[in-house]
């Protein structure tokens, strides 16, 4: 080795690069090939239409109601959902920290998760149909006169998105309130708080930050659902989403350039969500950044 | 501590909240299991006489034979694939501090955090003009760009939990870069590499969005006929279309039953998702 690369070899060992280093590039070139690279060209491709300016595919989607109103349509079904699922969470999640035996529940409501959003609608399709045991009980009940009508509307999508969203948000929920040392909430039971006011007072503040990123990861599932929105709902009325019109644009009409620019809204949207939950959660929490684990 | 009236109150509707979810879950998955069993089911609780019938109508109809060879070739290559490419990554990641290791991190977070289908839609695009979308191949890249990073992220912690110390002593000794792994770190990071290819290998099982997007004709995988069975309906019976389902099921479950023995059920949502 000649006295002139030694050093060179040394400082860039220096600054931490060495051939270990270099096992990170085939992931790097991997991602910025299949992720980074794809977004950037379809942004390109957003401002190539088949026909008119640069802007066209974007005045098309904010000129045809039957395109921008995807988006409200989408909104009235992610935002319930998403805080529904969350609010319910906390509660259940602060419950099942003191139980002994967690694992067959957190087990079961695994399944749905893994199951995924196709096979969920199927069972949904088979439970909640007119002949399914749901109906069944409500009419063996007397609760209603008629089959309550669950699928192919807003309901049969909302259902399912609470089937697989509940069981995220919850064990998102679980992670973050297991890392609460409860030490702290005895200190406040020692110091006379009621149960309220230590869920108010000392849980709510330490959980806050973890609940700002579980509402964020759960709108955006919800904001994207796909073949539920087909499959259990109505995808040319009510349950006609976002990922669906970008969907058809894409597969059926084959615009490319339509569908790369409804995806790059469907991005901006979501971006925009995070965006003001994350300034609310800096607005709320200004505490040290971290609840231990989770 | 003492337990006050309310508060019993309140742990009495939290439960009975948990125990009306998980009731209707199990009774959807029931009654999806039954009716693929079942002949006739009108107006009863339970279908008139049962049959296996279904399974073998879905197993020819559907050609489940040819599927789920596909299945098991994708998701054996995404698994490989991303365990190459993945357990050296997150050993840098976690052995070095370089310039930029920052914005590595972002880069390896993102597709993780985007859902499938909003990057889903350009990157198929673009493999459609590569003339990759439709094959196999197609399918297997676009598994792989949530599971490389989801490997990356899952294998930083165990290795940073090894002695450093380990791998310079075998340094001393001459191992090179190679033998080091085969040797020292593989051994040693087998529990964090069997959860982490397993939760790839129930994921990618499962993940519908990008095979979806970017499978043709003969590279579908068993969700997403299992999709185009049920966008169907009506063409088949629909015994045949939950028998499916039921195979389906009996796939992802397997395999998770046995992830779960080496991974906790909340680290399923978490790991992925910091």
């Amino acid at each position: 080795m000649s006295a002139a690369r030694l050093p060179l070899h040394r400082r860039l060992r220096e600054y931490g690069l060495d051939s270990v280093t270099l096992l990170v590039i085939p992931g790097v070139l991997f991602v910025l090939a299949l992720f980074f690279y794809p977004f950037l060209y379809g942004l390109m491709l957003s401002f190539q239409p088949k026909a008119g300016g640069w802007l066209a595919n974007y005045t098309k989607f904010f000129s045809d109601p039957f395109l921008y109103d995807t988006i409200r349509i989408t909104l009235v079904m992610a935002v319930p959902v998403t805080v529904l699922n969350v609010v319910l969470s906390v509660p259940v999640a602060l419950r099942v920290r003191l139980m002994r035996h967690q694992r067959l529940l957190t087990t079961i409501l695994v399944i749905p998760i893994t199951l995924g959003t196709v096979m969920v609608a199927e069972g949904l399709l088979t439970y909640l149909g007119p002949r399914g045991w749901l109906n069944r009980t409500l009419l063996e009940f007397g609760l209603v006169d008629s089959p309550v009508r669950l699928v192919h509307n807003y309901w049969g999508v909302m259902l399912s998105l609470i089937i697989t969203g509940f069981p995220f948000t919850f064990l998102l929920t679980l992670s973050y309130v297991t890392g609460i040392d409860p030490a702290l909430e005895q200190a406040g039971a020692v110091l006379g708080a009621r149960p309220r006011e230590r869920f108010r007072r000392i849980l709510l503040p330490l959980l806050a930050p973890g609940l700002a990123i579980t509402l964020a990861l759960a709108f955006v599932q919800a904001f994207t659902v796909f073949p539920s929105a087909i499959l259990l709902g109505a995808p040319a009325g009510p349950t006609r989403v976002i990922s669906v019109i970008a969907y058809q644009a894409a597969f059926e009409q084959y615009d490319y350039s339509l569908a790369s620019a409804i995806a790059m809204l469907m991005a901006a949207v979501q971006l925009v969500i995070i965006s003001l939950l994350l300034a609310a959660r800096s607005l709320v929490f200004r505490g040290p950044a971290s609840t231990g684990k989770g | 501590m003492r337990r006050g009236i309310g508060e019993r109150m309140w742990a009495f509707a939290v439960w009975t909240l948990v125990g009306f979810f998980v009731l209707n879950l199990l009774a959807m998955i029931g009654s999806v299991v039954v009716n693929s069993f079942g002949t006739r089911w009108f107006n009863t609780w339970l279908p008139a006489g049962y049959t296996t019938q279904w399974y073998s109508l879905a197993w020819n109809e559907f050609q489940l034979p040819d599927i789920l060879m596909v299945t098991a070739q994708v998701v054996g290559a995404v698994v490989v694939i991303s365990g190459l490419i993945g357990v050296p990554a997150a050993y840098a990641m976690a052995r070095r501090n370089f310039p930029g290791k920052q914005a590595v991190m972002f880069l390896f977070l993102l597709p993780l955090l985007v859902p499938p289908i909003t990057y889903g839609i350009p990157m198929a695009t673009v493999l459609y003009q590569a003339h990759l979308a439709g094959t196999i191949w197609g399918v297997i890249l676009a598994n792989l760009v949530p599971t490389v990073p989801f490997v990356i992220l899952i294998m930083i912690p165990f290795v940073e939990q090894i002695d450093p110390r380990v791998e310079a002593a075998a340094r001393v000794f001459g191992a090179g870069l190679l033998r080091l792994f085969l040797q020292v770190l593989v051994p040693l990071l087998t529990p964090g590499i069997l959860a982490a290819l397993l939760l790839v290998l129930v994921r990618t099982i499962a993940m519908f969005e990008l095979t979806f997007l970017t499978s043709g004709p003969t590279s579908q995988t068993l969700v997403v006929a299992l999709y185009y069975a049920v966008f169907a309906a009506g063409v088949r019976p629909g015994q045949s279309i939950d028998a499916m389902a039921v195979v389906y099921m009996i796939t992802t479950l397997v395999w998770l039953l046995i992830a779960l023995r080496f991974v906790n059920p909340t680290q399923i949502v978490t790991r992925a998702k910091r």
